[in-house]
């Protein structure tokens, strides 16, 4: 019995150790957008004097609320459409037999280890003549590229696990296909379609290069690229809290889904690794 | 898969059956239907990931052909290889080169150590299982230039907790080396976990009877530990270290949120992204940009031929 609880200290010991090492950044960083700006630089991990007059200060500038309208429209219809063009390539995968398959699997598994700066060059320059330098599609599009691999591997698993029997049986029972379809196959391939719209958002959500590239104005700016110019361009106090305070407000959703879809996002994140 | 090992046995023992030949034989309506459909249903998804990766990166060959300043258009010309011989002899190249991989060799290394240890905690633990996997993956989906900025801010004297316990004076972001294992630590805080999911799901292969069996037997917990877990892990391991190595040397937005690439700590893409955007020049940024993708494919060939990583995906069709 002693045993059995030194080994469950020694393991909440180490546990605890892990879960302060993944929290302690963001702490730091809400605690600095806490901060007031007379305190920001004194070194302290908690606020002396607490203040939400950078949160106000971000959400009075433009900069920031058009950065954040850019980021949720954009990681949404670039979502939307991997979700869709995925689950149509991912259901061929699992469920169909066609020559070219195995090709297709290994361009989507190139594609997904392609070095994204090698695309931004030659993006830019195509872009600025095409119109779309600057414009939601013109981000919208390199995102989608890049999420499809992530959506038909991680649809693709998920379909596999799916008993298509009971889309003949329903049938046999005098469902039409529509309705065997939608009554029986779509809420078995819904909970892999929100993991995977899940992890393309986030990838959408947390991109740097391309919007930092492709971008150049409030038009299509997204967070994380806003951010960065921040410093410079911004009539609010110090640019640290603002910076904090934005930071914390777009790690918001990712706390949400880590909450409320924790088992899925691991799901989704194995069931690559263990099926492949 | 099926089709072409049927067709080779036939070929080895051709007296007992009479010889199928699926492939000449005309597809039956059904098959040549799922044939279409397949197909149909791919389209998309293929002409959207080609159009926007095989097109550009032969356009970035041929810009990467020519001299092109974009502050002095009309001085383009095509200049053949000039461009790479410019950039593959220039020692910022080189530095920023060593340094990716200095970066990518010591987060990967310590993350699978790490993410090792993550994965039997998440597996083992006989508490706090659930709330381990919800912190970590925080880190994994945060934005990894919101977690750039707190560990920057972390590191400022004065400002940041972590600054505050170095002896004052020092600045670490403004030094190379410093700066560099300030980098990898961001990059190991952010990535480990995606690493440790990887391998989490090759350690829930491993059947909890043959580790109570080796037990019985008298196996030590690194024995079991080297001479069970490992080996049958070593596809999983393979596999997460491939995607990891890959990932990592494209690193870019920690080190440009941390040091912007200054005292020598620009990786390649840093590299690449201040050529085009600093110096808005389209040919030298085109040849960094090409040179990187040939690095990435050596690189990803080298793991899956040599170490006979079987790619993910590969057994797709084994059903």
């Amino acid at each position: 019995m002693s045993t059995r609880t030194a080994a469950k200290t020694s393991w909440a010991v180490g546990n605890t150790v892990v879960v302060v090492l993944a929290l302690v950044p963001v702490l730091w960083l809400a605690s600095l957008s806490f901060k007031d700006p007379s305190t920001i630089a004194d070194g302290s991990f908690l606020p002396h004097k607490w203040t939400l007059a950078n949160y106000r200060g971000i959400f009075q500038t433009s900069l920031f609320t058009r950065a954040l309208v850019n980021s949720i429209g954009i990681a949404v219809i670039a979502t939307l459409l991997a979700v869709i063009l995925g689950s149509m390539a991912a259901y061929a995968v699992a469920r169909l037999r066609f020559p070219g398959k195995q090709v297709l699997v290994a361009v989507t598994l190139l594609i997904a280890m392609f070095p994204a700066i090698s695309l931004v060059s030659p993006l830019f320059n195509l872009w600025r003549q095409l119109g779309l330098f600057d414009t939601w599609p013109g981000l919208i599009i390199p995102y989608l590229t890049f999420s499809l691999p992530l959506a038909i591997y991680t649809l693709s698993a998920f379909f596999r696990e799916i008993p298509w029997e009971l889309e003949r049986a329903a049938q046999v029972d005098g469902a039409t296909p529509m309705q065997a379809f939608l009554q029986v196959i779509a809420p078995l391939a819904a909970p892999g379609m929100v993991t995977t719209a899940i992890l393309v958002f986030i990838f959408c959500w947390t991109d740097f290069v391309f919007a930092i590239s492709l971008t150049s104005t409030s038009r299509s700016q997204t967070v994380p690229a806003a951010i960065a110019f921040f410093s410079g361009a911004s009539q609010f106090q110090t640019p640290i809290g603002s910076i904090a305070a934005a930071g914390v407000v777009i790690t918001i959703p990712i706390i949400l889904f880590v909450f409320f879809f924790q088992r899925r996002i691991v799901a989704g994140l194995t069931s690559g690794a263990v099926k492949g | 898969m099926t089709v072409h090992s049927g067709a080779t046995g036939v070929a080895q023992a051709p007296p007992q059956v009479q010889p199928r030949h699926r492939r000449a034989t005309p597809l039956s309506e059904g098959a040549r239907a799922e044939r279409r459909l397949g197909w149909l249903l791919c389209a998309p998804a293929v002409i959207v990931m080609l159009a926007v990766t095989a097109y550009p990166i032969g356009y970035a060959v041929w810009l990467s052909l020519q001299r092109y300043d974009l502050r002095f258009p009309a001085a383009r010309r095509f200049v053949g290889l000039a461009n790479y011989a410019t950039v593959l002899t220039d020692h910022l190249w080189w530095t920023a080169f060593g340094v990716t991989l200095f970066i990518t060799a010591v987060s990967v290394a310590v993350e699978l150590v790490l993410g090792m240890g993550l994965a039997m905690i998440m597996r083992w633990a006989l508490v706090g299982r659930g709330a381990v996997r919800t912190a970590i993956l925080i880190p994994y989906g945060i934005v990894t230039v919101v977690a750039a900025y707190s560990w920057q801010y972390a590191w400022t004297p004065g400002t940041g907790y972590l600054a505050n316990l170095l002896p004052s004076g020092s600045a670490p972001l403004t030094e190379q080396w410093p700066a560099i294992f300030i980098i990898i630590g961001a990059e190991i805080w952010k990535t480990t976990p995606f690493m440790a999911l990887l391998l989490l799901a090759g350690l829930s292969l491993v059947p909890e009877e043959l580790l109570r069996a080796a037990k019985v037997d008298g196996a030590s917990a690194w024995q079991r530990f080297t001479q069970v877990i490992l080996p049958l892990m070593k596809p999983a391991i393979l596999v997460a270290l491939l995607f990891r190595t890959l990932d990592a040397l494209r690193i870019f937005d920690n080190i440009f949120i941390l040091t912007a690439g200054a005292n020598n700590t620009r990786s390649v893409s840093i590299l690449g992204y201040d050529n085009l955007f600093t110096a808005l020049n389209l040919g030298v940024g085109s040849t960094i940009s090409v040179l990187i993708f040939i690095a990435v494919a050596i690189i990803a060939f080298v793991f899956v031929k040599g170490f006979g990583t079987a790619a993910p995906g590969q057994e797709v069709d084994r059903r």
